[in-house]
């Protein structure tokens, strides 16, 4: 069975973003950018079912510019076997990239997707479910346990009340949340060997896409700043503050 | 303009975060159908009628749906989407399982978390952890949109809706739900909560966690939640964690002890009317966002305060 995992080139999750004075956009010039944390969760739950001998195959793809090479390298530098870009400077919503990756699912017909369950720049959420939908295959979002067997998977996900146990045939779309496991860091060989894994380069047009937004952003803005608080020195000057002038207890 | 607000609930109790998604309803200025789908859950679509601003609650009652799983309910949802021009479902693990599905079959975009209605096209929504605010126009001809509950005042009772049965879907998904592990507590739920206790990894351990703040907790008749380092610790459950990725919270007064404030967990509780820190580093951000500041160990500071409130 062949594994395929959808990694999103994103503003690193230390940056402190800046909004651009013009209200724009965020400044996206020189920072740091890297895989999305949830993505390598994927990419390494994926590599530990190849080990575990569920997998034959792990193929990960990213949307977006060329740099996102960069991206496909740090996940095969992981352990991920070859990659797939779908190259565009057009910007890419989840319903097109949800389009794509179907499109990308039908060339290579994998059992599985496990994609993040959220990107840490548009925070939307979407992708794998819209995937899900398109495909018309099951899904099971937010993971936090993923065992495969016998055509089926069974997933603990992690949900407001708890944790909830599904299970679903496969071929499936899965979800990964932060405690699904540790992603494991690059080694220097397998770095150098990443560089020599193949990745094939794709565009929109070639699959058939029409990625046009359909959301257009008018602006965006810093969220308004909390004014300066002040320091208390002991309990009770907190007690006193809390029951007299914010009249909170 | 026709709103349908897809209720969120667990077969039994409609959950609060539908009060706030037909709060978002009531911004965008007309009264909502509300879908109910789920397994003998009469009594959420009469929880549901009661609500204010609501016009007909569409009840599809069927052991198909007993699972509310996110096939079963996009596919229910999909027998009457293309009446509306707007479909509201709450920002929860709930809603945001199910908003994308229904969303990628009508082919249009979603628009996740809004925290305003500018108008019936154009919402704004926080991106990047909260750290930029986007306004976007959608040009499709039906919004899917999930909802900040955070963001928008929950309607109150005082309606007295028609309850119509519709037909179920005539599949289940085939997605089972094999468990629950409900977490247990007396005390109030995190979103709603007036006021919440938050712990981190400062608390150093589990016992501790528990000891050093429920007691905290009982005084103030709070709800305890979590930072990330706390919850991957084991120090409490998952459903504690408030953050980008965890619960949006915004309640009267958030006490973070032993939180460093990093821009994740700051996106789940900055719009907190009153923040309170306590921590031993003096140059932790979380005092860059706190009301009131207590520089001080918490093991000394926290007992303190439960004990002279
Ligand atoms: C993709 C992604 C998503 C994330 N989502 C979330 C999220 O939703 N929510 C979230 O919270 N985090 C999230 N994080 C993690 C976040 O980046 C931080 O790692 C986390 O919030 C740190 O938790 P903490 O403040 O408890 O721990 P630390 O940063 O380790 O801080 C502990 C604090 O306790 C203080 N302390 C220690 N001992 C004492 C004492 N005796 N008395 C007083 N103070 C003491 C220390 O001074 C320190 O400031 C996410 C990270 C990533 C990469
Ligand atoms: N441009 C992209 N390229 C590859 N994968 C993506 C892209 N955008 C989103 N994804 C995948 O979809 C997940 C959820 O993204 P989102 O719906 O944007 O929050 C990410 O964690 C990725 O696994």
């Amino acid at each position: 069975m062949k594994i395929l995992v959808p990694v999103k080139r994103v503003v690193d999750y230390n940056v402190k973003i800046r909004v651009k004075p013009d209200g724009s956009g965020v400044d996206t010039a020189n920072v740091k950018m890297s895989m999305n944390p949830f993505d390598e969760i994927a990419v390494e739950e994926a590599i530990r079912l190849k080990e575990a001998g569920v997998a034959s195959e792990v193929i990960v793809v990213s949307c977006g510019v060329a740099q996102c090479q960069e991206t496909l390298r740090a996940a095969m530098a992981m352990g991920a076997d070859r990659g797939i870009l779908v190259q565009t400077d057009v910007e890419l919503q989840p319903l097109a990239v949800a389009k794509l990756l179907k499109a990308v699912v039908e060339k290579e017909q994998p059992g599985l997707v496990i994609a993040g369950k959220q990107a840490i720049d548009d925070d939307a959420n979407q992708t794998g479910q819209m995937l899900a939908a398109l495909l018309g295959w099951p899904q099971a979002t937010f993971a936090s346990k993923v065992e495969i067997a016998d055509g089926r998977a069974r997933v603990t996900r992690e949900v407001d009340g708890g944790l909830e146990t599904v299970e679903l045939p496969l071929p499936a779309v899965i979800t990964t949340d932060l405690r699904l496991n540790e992603p494991r860091f690059a080694t220097l060989p397998n770095i150098m060997k990443a560089k020599k894994k193949p990745v094939d380069t794709l565009t929109p047009e070639a699959l058939g896409v029409d990625v046009t937004p359909r959301l257009a952003t008018l602006k965006v803005e810093e969220p308004p700043k909390r004014k300066a608080g002040v320091m208390v020195g002991s309990v009770d000057e907190l007690i006193e503050k809390l029951r007299n002038e914010a009249k909170v207890i | 303009m026709k709103i349908l607000v897809i209720a969120e609930h667990d077969n039994q109790k409609l959950a609060p975060a539908t009060a706030h998604a037909l709060g978002a309803a009531k911004a965008l200025g007309a009264a909502a159908d509300v879908l109910v789908a789920g397994h003998g859950c009469r009594a959420v679509a009469e929880q549901a009628a009661k609500l204010e601003g609501v016009a007909r609650v569409l009840l599809a009652d069927s052991s198909v749906l007993a699972d509310l799983t996110a096939e079963a309910l996009a596919a229910q949802a999909l027998k009457i989407a293309k009446e509306y021009t707007h479909i509201l479902v709450p920002a929860t693990a709930f809603g945001k399982n199910v908003a994308p599905r229904i969303a990628a079959l009508l082919d249009v975009a979603q628009i996740s978390d809004i925290v305003k209605v500018i108008d019936a096209d154009t919402f704004v929504r926080p991106i990047y952890a909260g750290n930029a605010l986007a306004t976007v126009r959608s040009g499709d001809p039906i919004k899917v949109i999930t909802v900040r509950g955070t963001a928008f005042d929950a309607v109150g009772d005082g309606g007295n809706a028609p309850i119509e049965a519709i037909e179920a879907i005539a599949e289940p998904g085939p997605t089972k739900v094999v468990g629950r592990e409900v977490t247990k507590s007396a005390r109030p739920e995190l979103t709603n909560a007036r006021i919440i206790v938050s712990g981190g990894r400062g608390l150093g351990s589990a016992e501790k966690f528990h000891e050093v703040l429920e007691p905290l907790a009982d005084k103030l008749g709070a709800a305890i939640g979590a930072s990330r380092a706390a919850v991957d610790a084991g120090y409490a459950p998952n459903d504690y964690q408030v953050g980008q990725t965890g619960k949006i919270v915004a309640p009267e007064l958030y006490v973070a002890i032993g939180i460093s404030g990093a821009i994740q967990h700051l996106a789940g509780m900055k719009d907190s009317k009153v923040i309170v820190a306590i921590n031993k580093d003096p140059e932790a951000p979380i005092f860059q966002v706190a009301d009131y500041g207590l520089v001080a160990d918490l093991f000394q500071a926290v007992p303190e305060l439960t004990q002279k409130l």
